[in-house]
Protein backbone atom coordinates (compact mmCIF):
# COMPACT_ATOMS: atom_id res chain seq x y z
CA UNK A 1 0.00 0.00 0.00
CA UNK A 2 1.30 3.46 -0.95
CA UNK A 3 0.63 6.25 1.54
CA UNK A 4 1.52 9.89 1.95
CA UNK A 5 2.40 10.54 5.57
CA UNK A 6 0.43 13.37 7.11
CA UNK A 7 2.10 13.47 10.50
CA UNK A 8 4.16 16.49 9.48
CA UNK A 9 4.55 18.75 6.42
CA UNK A 10 7.34 16.56 5.02
CA UNK A 11 4.67 14.35 3.43
CA UNK A 12 6.93 11.29 3.15
CA UNK A 13 5.89 8.74 0.53
CA UNK A 14 5.57 5.52 2.54
CA UNK A 15 5.30 1.97 1.26
CA UNK A 16 3.56 -0.54 3.52
CA UNK A 17 3.77 -4.29 2.93
CA UNK A 18 0.70 -6.12 4.17
CA UNK A 19 0.22 -9.83 4.62
CA UNK A 20 -3.24 -11.12 5.56
CA UNK A 21 -4.14 -7.63 6.79
CA UNK A 22 -1.07 -7.40 9.01
CA UNK A 23 1.81 -4.98 8.44
CA UNK A 24 5.07 -6.78 7.63
CA UNK A 25 7.21 -3.79 6.62
CA UNK A 26 7.17 -0.01 6.40
CA UNK A 27 9.64 1.86 4.18
CA UNK A 28 10.09 5.45 3.04
CA UNK A 29 9.35 7.09 6.38
CA UNK A 30 11.98 9.41 7.85
CA UNK A 31 10.87 9.34 11.47
CA UNK A 32 9.24 6.97 13.96
CA UNK A 33 6.00 8.95 13.81
CA UNK A 34 5.83 8.08 10.12
CA UNK A 35 6.10 4.35 10.82
CA UNK A 36 3.44 4.62 13.49
CA UNK A 37 1.17 6.55 11.11
CA UNK A 38 1.68 4.09 8.27
CA UNK A 39 0.87 1.11 10.48
CA UNK A 40 -2.34 2.63 11.77
CA UNK A 41 -3.31 4.10 8.39
CA UNK A 42 -2.89 0.74 6.68
CA UNK A 43 -4.87 -1.16 9.31
CA UNK A 44 -7.17 1.22 11.23
CA UNK A 45 -7.05 4.79 9.86
CA UNK A 46 -8.03 7.56 12.29
CA UNK A 47 -8.54 11.33 12.01
CA UNK A 48 -8.97 14.29 14.30
CA UNK A 49 -12.32 15.85 13.45
CA UNK A 50 -12.32 19.61 13.97
CA UNK A 51 -15.54 21.55 13.63
CA UNK A 52 -17.76 24.02 15.47
CA UNK A 53 -20.83 23.58 17.65
CA UNK A 54 -23.67 26.01 18.18
CA UNK A 55 -23.24 28.10 21.30
CA UNK A 56 -25.86 30.05 23.22
CA UNK A 57 -25.13 33.28 25.05
CA UNK A 58 -21.59 33.66 23.72
CA UNK A 59 -19.83 36.56 22.02
CA UNK A 60 -19.92 34.39 18.89
CA UNK A 61 -22.62 31.94 17.73
CA UNK A 62 -20.26 28.93 17.46
CA UNK A 63 -17.25 27.50 19.25
CA UNK A 64 -14.42 25.36 17.84
CA UNK A 65 -14.23 21.70 18.89
CA UNK A 66 -12.07 18.65 18.24
CA UNK A 67 -12.20 14.92 18.89
CA UNK A 68 -9.84 13.54 21.54
CA UNK A 69 -8.45 11.05 20.80
CA UNK A 70 -8.76 10.67 17.01
CA UNK A 71 -11.79 8.83 15.64
CA UNK A 72 -11.94 6.07 12.99
CA UNK A 73 -11.89 7.59 9.52
CA UNK A 74 -15.14 5.88 8.54
CA UNK A 75 -16.91 7.48 11.53
CA UNK A 76 -16.17 11.09 10.50
CA UNK A 77 -19.69 11.78 9.19
CA UNK A 78 -21.33 10.06 12.17
CA UNK A 79 -19.30 12.36 14.41
CA UNK A 80 -20.37 15.37 12.32
CA UNK A 81 -24.06 14.41 12.70
CA UNK A 82 -23.57 14.37 16.47
CA UNK A 83 -21.65 17.66 16.36
CA UNK A 84 -24.49 19.32 14.44
CA UNK A 85 -27.07 18.13 16.96
CA UNK A 86 -25.13 19.55 19.89
CA UNK A 87 -25.68 22.93 21.53
CA UNK A 88 -23.61 24.40 24.35
CA UNK A 89 -23.89 27.46 26.56
CA UNK A 90 -21.13 30.05 26.92
CA UNK A 91 -18.75 30.52 28.58
CA UNK A 92 -16.68 27.66 27.18
CA UNK A 93 -12.99 27.12 27.95
CA UNK A 94 -10.35 25.25 25.93
CA UNK A 95 -10.32 21.64 27.10
CA UNK A 96 -13.95 21.56 28.31
CA UNK A 97 -15.48 18.19 27.43
CA UNK A 98 -18.67 19.02 25.52
CA UNK A 99 -19.72 15.46 24.67
CA UNK A 100 -18.37 12.13 25.88
CA UNK A 101 -18.14 9.06 23.65
CA UNK A 102 -19.27 11.02 20.61
CA UNK A 103 -21.17 8.91 18.06
CA UNK A 104 -20.10 5.83 20.00
CA UNK A 105 -16.47 6.23 18.99
CA UNK A 106 -15.13 6.27 22.55
CA UNK A 107 -13.65 9.71 21.86
CA UNK A 108 -14.70 12.92 23.55
CA UNK A 109 -15.63 16.16 21.84
CA UNK A 110 -13.50 18.85 23.46
CA UNK A 111 -13.62 22.64 23.16
CA UNK A 112 -10.67 23.89 21.09
CA UNK A 113 -11.26 27.59 21.67
CA UNK A 114 -12.44 29.86 24.47
CA UNK A 115 -15.82 31.49 24.12
CA UNK A 116 -16.75 34.23 26.55
CA UNK A 117 -20.32 34.83 27.59
CA UNK A 118 -21.90 37.87 26.01
CA UNK B 1 3.01 62.30 22.71
CA UNK B 2 3.43 59.01 24.60
CA UNK B 3 6.67 57.21 23.94
CA UNK B 4 7.03 53.43 24.16
CA UNK B 5 10.16 51.33 23.97
CA UNK B 6 8.67 48.87 21.49
CA UNK B 7 5.38 49.09 19.60
CA UNK B 8 4.29 45.97 17.73
CA UNK B 9 1.68 46.28 14.99
CA UNK B 10 -0.55 43.19 15.01
CA UNK B 11 -1.45 40.68 17.76
CA UNK B 12 -1.42 37.58 15.57
CA UNK B 13 1.12 34.80 16.04
CA UNK B 14 4.02 37.02 14.94
CA UNK B 15 3.14 40.00 17.11
CA UNK B 16 2.54 37.87 20.19
CA UNK B 17 5.78 35.91 19.87
CA UNK B 18 7.73 39.13 19.23
CA UNK B 19 6.19 40.78 22.30
CA UNK B 20 7.00 37.79 24.51
CA UNK B 21 10.62 37.68 23.31
CA UNK B 22 11.06 41.44 23.79
CA UNK B 23 9.73 41.21 27.34
CA UNK B 24 11.89 38.20 28.09
CA UNK B 25 14.89 40.13 26.78
CA UNK B 26 14.26 42.69 29.51
CA UNK B 27 12.37 45.47 27.76
CA UNK B 28 9.35 46.23 29.89
CA UNK B 29 7.60 48.91 27.89
CA UNK B 30 6.06 46.87 25.07
CA UNK B 31 2.75 47.73 23.44
CA UNK B 32 0.92 45.55 20.92
CA UNK B 33 -1.71 47.23 18.73
CA UNK B 34 -4.45 45.06 17.18
CA UNK B 35 -7.28 46.19 14.91
CA UNK B 36 -9.55 43.24 15.73
CA UNK B 37 -11.54 43.07 18.96
CA UNK B 38 -9.69 39.88 19.99
CA UNK B 39 -6.00 38.97 19.83
CA UNK B 40 -4.75 35.90 17.94
CA UNK B 41 -5.07 37.09 14.35
CA UNK B 42 -5.90 34.53 11.68
CA UNK B 43 -5.38 31.64 14.16
CA UNK B 44 -8.86 32.33 15.57
CA UNK B 45 -10.52 31.09 12.41
CA UNK B 46 -8.02 28.28 11.73
CA UNK B 47 -9.87 25.68 13.78
CA UNK B 48 -8.18 22.72 12.06
CA UNK B 49 -5.37 20.91 13.85
CA UNK B 50 -1.70 20.68 12.93
CA UNK B 51 -0.33 23.81 14.59
CA UNK B 52 2.57 23.63 17.01
CA UNK B 53 4.08 20.30 16.07
CA UNK B 54 7.56 21.83 16.05
CA UNK B 55 7.06 24.16 19.02
CA UNK B 56 4.99 22.05 21.41
CA UNK B 57 5.28 18.53 19.93
CA UNK B 58 1.48 18.51 19.76
CA UNK B 59 -1.06 19.02 17.01
CA UNK B 60 -3.02 21.98 18.27
CA UNK B 61 -5.84 23.88 16.60
CA UNK B 62 -5.24 27.53 15.72
CA UNK B 63 -7.11 28.95 18.72
CA UNK B 64 -5.27 26.54 21.04
CA UNK B 65 -1.91 27.59 19.59
CA UNK B 66 -2.80 31.27 20.03
CA UNK B 67 -3.96 30.62 23.60
CA UNK B 68 -0.53 29.25 24.57
CA UNK B 69 1.12 32.49 23.45
CA UNK B 70 -1.62 34.69 24.92
CA UNK B 71 -1.25 33.05 28.27
CA UNK B 72 2.54 33.59 28.24
CA UNK B 73 2.02 37.20 27.13
CA UNK B 74 -0.43 37.64 30.01
CA UNK B 75 2.06 36.26 32.53
CA UNK B 76 4.65 38.74 31.29
CA UNK B 77 2.19 41.64 31.40
CA UNK B 78 2.32 42.45 27.68
CA UNK B 79 -0.05 45.35 26.96
CA UNK B 80 -2.37 44.69 24.01
CA UNK B 81 -4.55 47.52 22.74
CA UNK B 82 -7.50 45.95 20.87
CA UNK B 83 -9.92 47.45 18.32
CA UNK B 84 -7.23 49.96 17.46
CA UNK B 85 -6.13 50.64 13.92
CA UNK B 86 -2.74 52.00 12.96
CA UNK B 87 -3.38 54.58 10.25
CA UNK B 88 0.20 55.46 9.49
CA UNK B 89 3.78 54.95 10.53
CA UNK B 90 6.59 57.39 9.83
CA UNK B 91 10.25 56.63 9.31
CA UNK B 92 10.84 58.45 12.62
CA UNK B 93 8.69 55.71 14.23
CA UNK B 94 5.70 57.90 15.00
CA UNK B 95 2.42 56.00 14.74
CA UNK B 96 -0.97 57.56 14.13
CA UNK B 97 -3.62 55.26 15.57
CA UNK B 98 -7.37 55.42 15.96
CA UNK B 99 -9.97 53.67 18.09
CA UNK B 100 -13.56 54.29 19.11
CA UNK B 101 -12.57 54.77 22.72
CA UNK B 102 -9.65 57.12 22.36
CA UNK B 103 -10.08 58.72 18.96
CA UNK B 104 -7.05 59.58 16.84
CA UNK B 105 -3.74 59.83 18.67
CA UNK B 106 -0.04 59.71 17.99
CA UNK B 107 2.52 57.49 19.69
CA UNK B 108 6.27 57.42 19.42
CA UNK B 109 8.26 54.18 19.57
CA UNK B 110 11.97 53.61 20.06
CA UNK B 111 11.53 50.47 17.98
CA UNK B 112 8.63 49.21 15.87
CA UNK B 113 7.97 45.60 14.91
CA UNK B 114 5.81 45.14 11.82
CA UNK B 115 3.58 42.06 12.32
CA UNK B 116 0.54 42.90 10.18
CA UNK B 117 0.40 39.58 8.35
CA UNK B 118 -0.91 39.15 4.84
CA UNK B 119 -4.15 39.23 2.92
CA UNK B 120 -5.63 37.09 0.20
CA UNK B 121 -5.25 37.86 -3.47
CA UNK B 122 -8.74 38.94 -4.57
CA UNK B 123 -10.83 38.13 -7.64
CA UNK B 124 -9.95 41.50 -9.14
CA UNK B 125 -6.32 40.43 -9.41
CA UNK B 126 -7.25 37.45 -11.62
CA UNK B 127 -9.20 39.13 -14.43
CA UNK B 128 -11.82 36.38 -14.62
CA UNK B 129 -14.47 37.57 -17.07
CA UNK B 130 -18.19 37.42 -16.31
CA UNK B 131 -20.67 39.02 -13.98
CA UNK B 132 -20.15 39.82 -10.32
CA UNK B 133 -22.85 37.73 -8.68
CA UNK B 134 -23.08 36.86 -4.98
CA UNK B 135 -21.42 33.58 -4.05
CA UNK B 136 -17.78 34.37 -4.82
CA UNK B 137 -15.57 34.48 -1.74
CA UNK B 138 -11.93 34.28 -0.90
CA UNK B 139 -11.28 31.00 0.92
CA UNK B 140 -10.33 32.89 4.08
CA UNK B 141 -13.59 34.85 4.06
CA UNK B 142 -15.53 31.61 3.78
CA UNK B 143 -13.42 30.21 6.63
CA UNK B 144 -14.35 33.16 8.81
CA UNK B 145 -18.05 32.84 7.93
CA UNK B 146 -18.16 29.12 8.74
CA UNK B 147 -15.85 28.93 11.74
CA UNK B 148 -16.51 32.18 13.58
CA UNK B 149 -19.87 33.43 12.40
CA UNK B 150 -21.65 30.10 11.93
CA UNK B 151 -22.80 30.58 8.33
CA UNK B 152 -22.39 28.15 5.43
CA UNK B 153 -21.83 30.33 2.36
CA UNK B 154 -23.17 27.79 -0.17
CA UNK B 155 -24.02 24.19 -1.09
CA UNK B 156 -22.43 23.45 -4.47
CA UNK B 157 -18.86 24.61 -4.38
CA UNK B 158 -15.98 25.01 -6.81
CA UNK B 159 -12.61 26.05 -5.42
CA UNK B 160 -10.08 27.84 -7.60
CA UNK B 161 -6.52 27.52 -6.41
CA UNK B 162 -5.02 24.76 -4.30
CA UNK B 163 -3.45 26.93 -1.62
CA UNK B 164 -3.70 25.56 1.89
CA UNK B 165 -6.72 27.65 2.89
CA UNK B 166 -8.61 26.39 -0.17
CA UNK B 167 -7.79 22.77 0.67
CA UNK B 168 -8.76 23.24 4.32
CA UNK B 169 -12.04 24.83 3.24
CA UNK B 170 -12.78 21.99 0.79
CA UNK B 171 -12.85 19.64 3.78
CA UNK B 172 -14.61 22.08 6.08
CA UNK B 173 -17.43 22.78 3.62
CA UNK B 174 -17.79 19.03 2.98
CA UNK B 175 -18.06 18.30 6.71
CA UNK B 176 -20.78 20.94 7.01
CA UNK B 177 -22.83 19.29 4.29
CA UNK B 178 -21.80 21.19 1.16
CA UNK B 179 -20.78 19.39 -2.02
CA UNK B 180 -17.33 20.42 -3.21
CA UNK B 181 -17.27 19.57 -6.90
CA UNK B 182 -13.57 20.13 -7.48
CA UNK B 183 -10.47 22.12 -6.75
CA UNK B 184 -8.99 23.66 -9.91
CA UNK B 185 -5.33 24.63 -9.96
CA UNK B 186 -3.74 26.67 -12.75
CA UNK B 187 -0.29 25.18 -12.18
CA UNK B 188 0.67 21.58 -12.92
CA UNK B 189 1.28 21.05 -9.17
CA UNK B 190 -0.39 22.17 -5.96
CA UNK B 191 1.03 24.96 -3.85
CA UNK B 192 -0.54 23.42 -0.75
CA UNK B 193 1.04 21.16 1.83
CA UNK B 194 1.06 17.46 1.03
CA UNK B 195 -0.77 16.63 4.24
CA UNK B 196 -3.62 18.94 3.26
CA UNK B 197 -4.00 17.33 -0.16
CA UNK B 198 -4.23 13.92 1.51
CA UNK B 199 -6.37 14.88 4.51
CA UNK B 200 -8.67 17.39 2.85
CA UNK B 201 -9.10 16.11 -0.72
CA UNK B 202 -8.19 12.40 -0.92
CA UNK B 203 -10.09 11.57 2.27
CA UNK B 204 -13.31 12.97 0.79
CA UNK B 205 -12.83 12.01 -2.84
CA UNK B 206 -12.63 15.65 -3.99
CA UNK B 207 -10.94 15.86 -7.40
CA UNK B 208 -7.89 18.10 -7.78
CA UNK B 209 -7.80 19.31 -11.39
CA UNK B 210 -4.24 20.44 -12.10
CA UNK B 211 -3.56 22.76 -15.07
CA UNK B 212 -7.17 24.00 -14.95
CA UNK B 213 -8.65 27.42 -14.36
CA UNK B 214 -11.96 29.28 -14.32
CA UNK B 215 -12.50 31.13 -17.60
CA UNK B 216 -16.08 32.34 -17.13
CA UNK B 217 -18.50 33.12 -14.33
CA UNK B 218 -22.24 32.65 -14.87
CA UNK B 219 -25.22 34.15 -13.03
CA UNK B 220 -26.26 37.74 -12.44
CA UNK B 221 -27.64 37.91 -8.88
CA UNK B 222 -26.31 34.64 -7.52
CA UNK B 223 -23.57 32.50 -8.98
CA UNK B 224 -25.05 29.76 -11.19
CA UNK B 225 -21.94 28.11 -12.53
CA UNK B 226 -18.41 28.50 -13.79
CA UNK B 227 -16.66 27.45 -16.97
CA UNK B 228 -13.47 25.53 -16.33
CA UNK B 229 -10.82 25.04 -18.97
CA UNK B 230 -7.57 23.17 -19.16
CA UNK B 231 -4.46 25.32 -19.57
CA UNK B 232 -1.38 24.55 -21.60
CA UNK B 233 2.27 24.91 -20.66
CA UNK B 234 1.89 28.65 -21.35
CA UNK B 235 -0.91 28.71 -18.71
CA UNK B 236 -3.36 29.87 -21.36
CA UNK B 237 -6.74 28.11 -21.72
CA UNK B 238 -6.75 25.32 -24.31
CA UNK B 239 -9.58 26.06 -26.83
CA UNK B 240 -12.21 23.34 -26.85
CA UNK B 241 -11.42 22.12 -23.30
CA UNK B 242 -14.11 24.30 -21.67
CA UNK B 243 -16.55 22.57 -19.34
CA UNK B 244 -19.55 24.11 -17.58
CA UNK B 245 -19.85 23.28 -13.86
CA UNK B 246 -23.03 24.34 -12.09
CA UNK B 247 -22.34 25.76 -8.61
CA UNK B 248 -23.62 28.41 -6.21
CA UNK B 249 -20.28 29.16 -4.59
CA UNK B 250 -16.77 29.83 -5.88
CA UNK B 251 -13.94 30.04 -3.37
CA UNK B 252 -10.65 31.63 -4.37
CA UNK B 253 -7.44 30.36 -2.82
CA UNK B 254 -5.00 31.98 -5.18
CA UNK B 255 -2.18 33.34 -3.08
CA UNK B 256 -1.38 35.56 -0.14
CA UNK B 257 0.16 39.01 -0.27
CA UNK B 258 2.05 40.59 2.64
CA UNK B 259 0.15 43.63 3.84
CA UNK B 260 2.73 46.42 3.67
CA UNK B 261 0.87 49.70 3.18
CA UNK B 262 2.08 50.94 6.57
CA UNK B 263 5.64 49.84 5.84
CA UNK B 264 5.69 51.71 2.55
CA UNK B 265 4.48 54.86 4.29
CA UNK B 266 7.55 54.61 6.51
CA UNK B 267 9.80 54.29 3.44
CA UNK B 268 10.60 50.66 4.21
CA UNK B 269 12.11 49.02 1.13
CA UNK B 270 10.28 45.93 -0.09
CA UNK B 271 11.65 42.81 -1.75
CA UNK B 272 10.01 42.40 -5.17
CA UNK B 273 9.74 38.62 -4.82
CA UNK B 274 8.45 38.26 -1.25
CA UNK B 275 6.37 41.43 -1.25
CA UNK B 276 7.70 42.01 2.27
CA UNK B 277 10.46 44.24 3.62
CA UNK B 278 14.09 43.45 2.79
CA UNK B 279 15.75 42.77 6.15
CA UNK B 280 19.11 42.00 7.69
CA UNK B 281 20.04 39.19 10.11
CA UNK B 282 18.23 41.05 12.93
CA UNK B 283 15.07 41.22 10.77
CA UNK B 284 15.57 44.98 10.72
CA UNK B 285 14.42 46.87 7.62
CA UNK B 286 16.34 49.64 5.85
CA UNK B 287 14.72 52.08 8.32
CA UNK B 288 16.68 51.88 11.58
CA UNK B 289 14.56 50.60 14.46
CA UNK B 290 11.80 49.16 12.27
CA UNK B 291 11.76 45.36 12.33
CA UNK B 292 9.47 42.87 10.56
CA UNK B 293 8.36 39.28 11.16
CA UNK B 294 5.70 36.77 10.20
CA UNK B 295 3.61 36.89 7.05
CA UNK B 296 4.14 40.62 6.54
CA UNK B 297 7.81 39.76 5.96
CA UNK B 298 7.23 36.72 3.75
CA UNK B 299 4.35 34.25 3.55
CA UNK B 300 5.14 31.24 5.73
CA UNK B 301 3.97 27.65 5.46
CA UNK B 302 3.90 26.85 9.20
CA UNK B 303 3.01 29.08 12.13
CA UNK B 304 5.79 27.47 14.16
CA UNK B 305 8.33 29.18 11.92
CA UNK B 306 6.45 32.47 12.28
CA UNK B 307 6.76 32.25 16.06
CA UNK B 308 10.44 31.36 15.85
CA UNK B 309 11.18 34.21 13.45
CA UNK B 310 9.10 36.70 15.45
CA UNK B 311 10.99 35.84 18.63
CA UNK B 312 14.20 36.78 16.80
CA UNK B 313 12.66 40.12 15.78
CA UNK B 314 11.52 40.75 19.37
CA UNK B 315 14.98 40.02 20.73
CA UNK B 316 16.65 42.17 18.09
CA UNK B 317 14.29 45.08 18.76
CA UNK B 318 15.06 44.79 22.48
CA UNK B 319 18.78 44.96 21.74
CA UNK B 320 18.22 48.00 19.50
CA UNK B 321 16.29 49.79 22.27
CA UNK B 322 19.09 49.13 24.74
CA UNK B 323 21.62 50.51 22.25
CA UNK B 324 23.31 47.14 21.95
CA UNK B 325 23.26 46.80 18.18
CA UNK B 326 26.86 46.57 17.07
CA UNK B 327 28.11 49.25 14.71
CA UNK B 328 29.26 47.21 11.81
CA UNK B 329 30.32 48.13 8.36
CA UNK B 330 30.53 44.82 6.54
CA UNK B 331 27.30 43.67 4.93
CA UNK B 332 27.06 40.29 3.17
CA UNK B 333 24.42 39.96 0.47
CA UNK B 334 22.29 36.79 0.29
CA UNK B 335 20.75 35.79 -3.04
CA UNK B 336 18.66 32.95 -4.40
CA UNK B 337 19.35 31.70 -7.91
CA UNK B 338 18.50 28.76 -10.19
CA UNK B 339 15.36 27.58 -8.46
CA UNK B 340 15.73 29.44 -5.18
CA UNK B 341 13.31 32.36 -5.49
CA UNK B 342 14.45 34.57 -2.63
CA UNK B 343 16.07 34.56 0.77
CA UNK B 344 15.01 36.05 4.11
CA UNK B 345 17.05 37.75 5.43
CA UNK B 346 18.39 39.44 2.30
CA UNK B 347 21.60 40.62 4.02
CA UNK B 348 23.65 39.66 7.07
CA UNK B 349 26.17 41.66 9.06
CA UNK B 350 28.65 39.14 10.42
CA UNK B 351 29.33 41.34 13.46
CA UNK B 352 25.66 41.22 14.46
CA UNK B 353 24.68 37.67 13.52
CA UNK B 354 25.99 35.78 16.53
CA UNK B 355 27.19 32.25 15.80
CA UNK B 356 24.67 31.63 13.05
CA UNK B 357 21.46 32.78 11.42
CA UNK B 358 18.60 30.76 9.90
CA UNK B 359 18.02 31.69 6.26
CA UNK B 360 14.58 30.79 4.88
CA UNK B 361 13.50 30.60 1.25
CA UNK B 362 11.20 28.90 -1.22
CA UNK B 363 11.96 27.04 -4.41
CA UNK B 364 10.37 27.87 -7.78
CA UNK B 365 9.23 24.37 -8.80
CA UNK B 366 8.86 20.92 -7.28
CA UNK B 367 12.28 19.22 -7.30
CA UNK B 368 12.87 15.54 -6.61
CA UNK B 369 16.29 14.24 -5.59
CA UNK B 370 18.02 17.52 -6.44
CA UNK B 371 20.73 19.24 -4.43
CA UNK B 372 20.42 22.38 -2.40
CA UNK B 373 23.71 24.24 -2.53
CA UNK B 374 25.20 27.24 -0.79
CA UNK B 375 28.07 29.24 -2.29
CA UNK B 376 30.11 31.85 -0.44
CA UNK B 377 31.90 34.16 -2.92
CA UNK B 378 31.70 31.47 -5.59
CA UNK B 379 33.00 28.66 -3.36
CA UNK B 380 30.53 25.88 -2.58
CA UNK B 381 30.26 25.40 1.18
CA UNK B 382 27.24 23.12 1.29
CA UNK B 383 25.70 20.59 -1.08
CA UNK B 384 22.82 18.57 0.30
CA UNK B 385 20.64 16.08 -1.53
CA UNK B 386 16.93 16.70 -0.85
CA UNK B 387 14.40 13.93 -1.57
CA UNK B 388 11.79 16.61 -2.26
CA UNK B 389 11.57 20.39 -2.37
CA UNK B 390 8.22 22.00 -3.17
CA UNK B 391 7.15 25.63 -3.71
CA UNK B 392 4.47 25.28 -1.03
CA UNK B 393 6.98 24.47 1.68
CA UNK B 394 9.72 26.71 3.04
CA UNK B 395 13.30 25.54 3.07
CA UNK B 396 15.88 26.70 5.54
CA UNK B 397 19.65 26.82 5.88
CA UNK B 398 21.68 27.62 8.98
CA UNK B 399 24.40 30.02 7.86
CA UNK B 400 27.29 30.23 10.33
CA UNK B 401 29.50 33.24 10.88
CA UNK B 402 32.45 30.92 10.53
CA UNK B 403 31.39 30.09 6.94
CA UNK B 404 31.50 33.78 6.08
CA UNK B 405 35.10 34.20 7.25
CA UNK B 406 36.60 37.68 7.35
CA UNK B 407 35.93 38.86 3.85
CA UNK B 408 32.81 37.22 2.33
CA UNK B 409 30.77 39.55 0.11
CA UNK B 410 28.00 37.36 -1.25
CA UNK B 411 26.18 34.14 -0.38
CA UNK B 412 24.19 32.38 -3.10
CA UNK B 413 21.65 29.59 -2.62
CA UNK B 414 20.65 27.44 -5.59
CA UNK B 415 19.18 24.13 -6.69
CA UNK B 416 21.63 21.88 -8.55
CA UNK B 417 21.22 18.73 -10.58
CA UNK B 418 24.24 17.07 -9.02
Amino acid sequence: MELTCIRCPMGCAIHVELENGAVVSVTGNTCPRGAEYAKSEATAPVRTVTSTVRALGGVRPVVAVKTVPDVPKDKIFDVMDAVRALEVTAPVRIGDILCTNIAGTGSNLVAAADLDAE
Amino acid sequence: MNTYDIVIIGAGPAGLAAAIAAKEAGVDDVLVIERDSVPGGILNQCIHNGFGLHTFREELTGPEYAARFLSRAGELGVAIRLSTMVLSLSNERVLTVTSRERGVEQLRARAVILAMGCRERPRGALNIPGYRPAGIYSAGTAQRLVNLEGFLPGREVVILGSGDIGLIMARRMTLEGAHVRCVAELLPYSGGLKRNIVQCLHDYGIPLLLSHTVVDIHGRERLEGVTLAEVGADRKPVPGSEKYIPCDTLLLSVGLLPENELSEGAEVMLDRVTGGPAVNESLETNVPGIFACGNVLHVHDLVDYVSEEAARAGKAAARFVRGGTPKSTRVVKLTGRDGVRYTVPQTVRPAAMGESVVVRFRVANPYYGKYLSCYVDGKRISHRKKPIMAPGEMESFTLTREALGESAQEVVFCVEEE
